[in-house]
């Protein structure tokens, strides 16, 4: 990413922030998949998994978080014997998304978390910044 | 001319400024796989400043790559609670600095205004 000026505290914070926030997004639409069904195992949904990466700032020492890409995972999809759905195959079969639905809790609750720390750290850098301008008054 | 306004706490803040940022961009990649959580050795960072070095080639000499308690697979060494006592410390720390350079700058008004 090509930047103009150097990296600043909130810079930092605010790009881990919306990072943060693709990680929370795909856990959601990894959850509200799950359990969804289709008619072949290449059409069944597949979770996606975000990757971070980090961005540094050479002039300044920051270093920021960044999505470098979002992942599917490969993991297999269920196979369920089902002849009465409508989307069963000639053998009756379905095939369920294969989501980890107690690891895209705890992966909700950890982006959520640092997120939170991600806002702790602004208001203690914003607070700090504030009372060195006032400096002298 | 400020160095001597504000003798070591100028520098002190400098350095507390800097850690801020670094500490910050620790728990920011509290996540991010492979990334080495880093700080600045205050006391290196200091003297190197009262010694007269310029303040990046300081931060430099004083940047230091953190030791994990418990390393983890994926490469990443920060430790949040780590990161987060130190953090609030140098918090702290910055304020307190903060206040001796107010109260040097209220001695100087004082002084000034002649009260």
């Amino acid at each position: 990413m090509m930047m103009s000026s150097p990296m600043n505290i909130f810079d930092v914070a605010g790009r881990a922030m919306s990072a943060q926030l693709v990680r929370m997004n795909s856990s959601a639409s990894n959850l509200a998949n799950a359990g969804s069904i289709a008619g072949s195992a290449e059409a069944a949904y597949r979770p996606v998994k975000p990757v971070f990466r980090t961005e540094l700032d050479r002039s300044s020492g920051l270093a920021s978080v960044s999505v470098d890409r979002i992942t599917r995972s490969d993991a297999a999809a269920i196979r369920q014997h089902d002849p009465d759905h409508p989307l069963a195959d000639e053998n009756g079969d379905v095939w369920v998304a294969p989501v980890d639905e107690t690891q895209e809790m705890v992966e909700m609750m950890e982006s959520a978390r640092q997120y939170q720390n991600m806002i702790e750290v602004l208001q203690t850098a914003k607070s700090l910044m504030l009372d060195t301008m006032r400096l002298g008054k | 001319m400020a160095e001597s306004l504000f003798g070591i706490h100028g520098a002190a803040l400098e350095v507390r400024s800097h850690r801020l940022g670094l500490l910050s961009s620790n728990i920011a990649n509290a996540a991010t796989p492979g990334y080495k959580a880093r700080d600045v050795d205050f006391r290196t960072a200091l003297d190197a400043k009262l010694n007269g070095m310029g303040g990046d080639a300081a931060m430099a000499k004083a940047e230091k790559y953190r030791t994990p308690l418990m390393p983890s697979m994926d490469g990443n060494t920060v430790e949040l609670a780590t990161e987060q006592v130190a953090f609030s410390e140098n918090a702290v720390g910055y304020a307190t600095t903060l206040s001796f350079i107010q109260s040097r700058v209220e001695t100087l008004t004082r002084a000034l205004k002649g009260e």
